[in-house]
């Protein structure tokens, strides 16, 4: 594989990052996905988690804590509820989302209670990984 | 005739006053600045979106959910009213008003039910006089320093709840879009059900989870970006009317200062005069 492809970062308040990418990194919300230049069109949610984009052969980390994604064979855009640099991303920051996933948890039931168990489960390894 | 104190203190505090809107005008230039740049980075995320819902939006057919689709019905409607937390800023709120109040007439007229959501509380002052029957709820921003992406997912949980519960049937937002400093033009935009263009773009998507999933995951964050944009639209537009508006009250004061200098020294002179007069009428009695 080479080449490169078109990578875009945005949260709904700004742009965090976009340039040439030889591979991303996507934490879909079936499973970590890797796009690279020519990949099947594909849209998919997140779940919480890291981007990783290497663009210009130097790697670029993202805390994502949902949203959904874009890939076509062109390029990659990556649609963040809230998207943070992997170095600004405190546990602090995340406290902030268990707690309100937890809450969303407790306040119900059945599948809507399941997801919501899922979501604590994922921010809570994203912050083992910080 | 006033008397040359009486002339004094009106220079005076319209001197100050001059010195208020002067600094207002400013304030609302930086904050103008700020509003600006943040309405412009919230543009690639919305453009984005739109996109990808435009995509998917393309291969529902009939039956899609409600949010798309609609209830089937159109016989009660939600306005959302967005205005500012602060007077002082031209008609800026006004228009926003006039236009949700010509909606809501014609609704009206047409036997339709009307409910009126309020966010920022002049609108809400403007409206209660009329609809105060119609209000169902009000979103305070007063507290909120710089609107973020949080509020607008509060406001459009807000209104989903509502949607959710079968208040409503389709919703509108009012909110002015910031053409310019001295022109922002009020908008009304219906975001239930969404329009949406479909695309002409023909990739074919994988979805993961599945399609459906990812529409019901996609739409209510269409209704917060929405809303989140209008926001930002209508912070640029308050500043720019503001900013307008002081600078011409600024103005104003500069004339009104003009014009009663001149009176003040027109004042003095007579004042001058008949003392002279006094005097000289004084000496000649001797």
């Amino acid at each position: 594989m080479s080449g490169t492809m078109q990578f875009d970062l945005v949260s709904p308040e700004r742009s965090l990052a976009s340039g040439q990418a030889s591979s991303i990194l996507i934490p879909g919300a079936d499973g970590d996905m890797v796009a690279m230049p020519d990949h099947a069109p594909v849209v998919t949610g997140l779940r919480p988690g890291i981007v990783a984009a290497e663009i210009d052969g130097g790697m670029q980390e993202f805390v994502v804590t949902g949203g959904f994604a874009q890939i076509t064979m062109a390029g990659a855009t990556v649609l963040a509820d809230e998207a943070l640099p992997k170095a600004e991303a405190t546990s602090a920051f995340l406290d902030g989302h268990i707690a309100a996933a937890q809450e969303s948890q407790d306040g119900s039931t059945g599948a809507t209670a399941d997801e919501a168990a899922k979501r604590v489960a994922d921010l809570e390894a994203l912050k083992g990984i910080l | 005739m006033p008397s040359l104190k009486d002339l004094k203190t009106r220079i005076d505090s319209v001197k100050s006053t001059r010195k208020i809107t002067q600094a207002m005008q400013m304030v609302a230039a930086a904050k103008l600045r700020r509003a600006e740049e943040a309405a412009s980075a919230a543009r690639p995320y919305a453009e984005r979106f739109d996109a990808v819902l435009a995509g998917l939006a393309a291969g529902i057919g009939e039956d899609g959910p409600k949010l798309l689709k609609g209830t089937g019905s159109d016989q009660t409607w939600l306005l959302v009213v967005m205005t500012s937390e602060r007077g002082l800023c031209g008609g800026f709120n006004s228009s926003i008003v006039r236009l949700a109040k010509a909606q809501a007439k014609k609704l009206l007229d047409d036997g339709k039910t009307v409910k009126i959501l309020t966010v920022g509380k002049k609108g809400r002052e403007q409206l209660r006089r009329e609809y105060v029957d119609h209000f169902v709820g009000h979103v305070d921003l007063t507290e909120v320093k710089r609107v973020g992406y949080a509020n607008a997912q509060d406001i459009a949980s807000d209104v989903l709840g509502r949607f959710d519960a079968g208040e409503f049937d389709v919703a509108m937002i009012y909110f002015n879009k910031f053409e310019s400093v001295i022109s922002q033009v009020p908008q009304e935009l219906q975001i239930i059900p969404a329009k949406i263009e479909a695309s002409e773009d023909a990739t074919v998507f994988d979805y993961e989870p599945g399609d459906d999933e990812i529409l019901a995951e996609l739409l209510p964050r269409g209704v917060a970006t929405q809303v989140f944009a209008a926001l930002l639209e209508n912070g640029a537009s308050e500043q720019g009317a503001r900013m307008s508006a002081m600078d011409s009250a600024t103005r104003n004061a500069g004339e009104m200062i003009d014009k009663l200098t001149i009176q003040f020294n027109r004042t003095r002179q007579a004042v001058i005069t008949n003392e002279l007069i006094e005097i000289i009428s004084g000496a000649e009695a001797l």
